[in-house]
């Protein structure tokens, strides 16, 4: 059950430097756990990220295990046109999570 | 990580001035209060929404860190699961092929609900809590089946009903045929248990705001159920917080969904009376 959430601001204009928001469900499992039978609980993580804004890469990031539960990364671009902004974020195992928002520059 | 080590690094006591600060900073107050006024006098006060009626909120005993995630409603963790409790309200389970919606319709039609829980049922003549009724309204209403006490999606439905009633005060009645399960929750409250041999008061009562080890004791209010825990970095209810208060002083924890844990939950929402609605919480 994975969603994601993405927060925009409501207004702006263009040449705005725009804090982009986003946040996923993921258990984000670091490989360094146990359970109650002391088997170690595999890693399973969220690895990579991307942004892309009408089609051009603006943001991209590596993850690692350290990142905790529920991963909220948070960056900065520039507004130049109205468009879509489309985020994925990669897992171990291959799968990925996809969301978009529509970005409205004025 | 997460969990009890959190607070090593900000040992020194949470200062009045820092709370303040961190309340009243920050552009609108963190719970939207009742149009309607019920929220009495302090509206324009953004610091004494958590401290009502001689009680203080849970909020006021976590770092600036932790209230800074409560207060946004982006940043809190726990709306994906509120997200998820609204896809189920709408979706139709059961022989009967209705939903939550069918005969409930908008979820919002709920405020003021779930902030009377847990209360004796008309039905039934028992105590129950809000997972109660919503699993009796799944199983008798819906003929859909009733969800486990412990599982993702109960604490899905019942954070989504409880936040309808956020910034109403917390409303449970103890009295007519509440009156004997609550004398009973009090008797709880106040019983020694397990291995430390403290009971409830011991912390929250005797010694809310010291420290026990590394942990800031609050005083045990429960207005913000179901919360995102940092510890469990996910959400739970009340149940599963009474399974580490349980385990905490050594004691065998109940079954979530218990009669016992039921009467208790009466006996500490009681307490809260008067606190305003805040879940989703976020604690550490």
């Amino acid at each position: 059950m994975s969603t994601a959430r993405i927060r925009l601001p409501a207004s702006i204009k263009k040449g705005d430097i725009v804090e982009v928001k986003t946040l996923v469900t993921h258990t984000m499992e670091s490989g360094q756990r146990r359970d109650a039978q002391n088997n170690v609980i595999p890693r399973k993580i969220l690895n990579k990220f991307a942004c892309t804004y009408n089609g051009k890469e603006v943001f991209k990031a590596d993850l690692a295990a350290a990142i905790s539960a529920n991963p909220y990364l948070a960056f900065f671009i520039t507004a130049t046109e109205s468009g879509t902004l489309d985020f994925v974020w990669t897992d171990d195992d291959g799968s990925t999570i996809k969301e978009s928002a529509k970005i409205t520059v004025a | 990580m997460t969990g009890r080590f959190w607070m090593l690094g900000a040992a020194s006591a949470v200062s009045a001035a820092a709370i303040i600060a961190a309340c009243t900073t920050g552009p609108t107050p963190m719970i939207p209060l009742p149009a309607d006024g019920s929220a009495g006098s302090f509206k324009s006060d953004p610091v004494t929404q958590f401290e009502r009626a001689g009680k203080k909120s849970g909020f006021l005993f976590a770092t600036p860190e932790t209230q800074t995630m409560q207060k946004d409603d982006f940043d809190n963790p726990a709306f994906l699961l509120v997200d998820q409790g609204e896809a189920m309200w709408v979706k139709a389970e059961g022989e009967n092929g209705k939903s939550c919606g069918s005969c409930h319709g908008a979820v919002a039609n709920l405020r003021g609900v779930g902030n009377t829980y847990p209360k004796v049922s008309k039905d039934t003549g028992k105590l129950f809590t809000l997972e109660h009724q919503i699993n009796y309204c799944r199983t008798e209403r819906m003929k859909a089946p009733a969800l486990p006490y412990t599982s993702a999606n109960m604490f899905a439905l019942e954070t989504l009903v409880m936040y309808q009633s956020r910034g109403l005060p917390m409303n449970v009645s103890n009295e007519g045929a509440a009156r004997p399960f609550f004398e009973e929750g009090d008797k709880l409250y106040h019983t020694r248990r397990g291995q430390l041999n403290v009971a409830c008061i011991h912390c929250h009562e005797n010694n809310s705001g010291n420290y026990i080890r590394a942990d800031l004791l609050s005083e045990g209010r429960s207005n913000g159920f179901p919360l995102y825990r940092l510890k469990w970095a996910g959400v739970g209810s009340f149940d599963r917080r009474m399974e580490e208060c349980y385990g905490q002083v050594r004691a065998e924890p109940e079954p979530f969904g218990s009669e016992e844990l039921a009467k208790l939950q009466l006996y500490v929402n009681w307490r809260a009376n008067g606190l305003l609605v805040e879940t989703p919480a976020v604690r550490r």
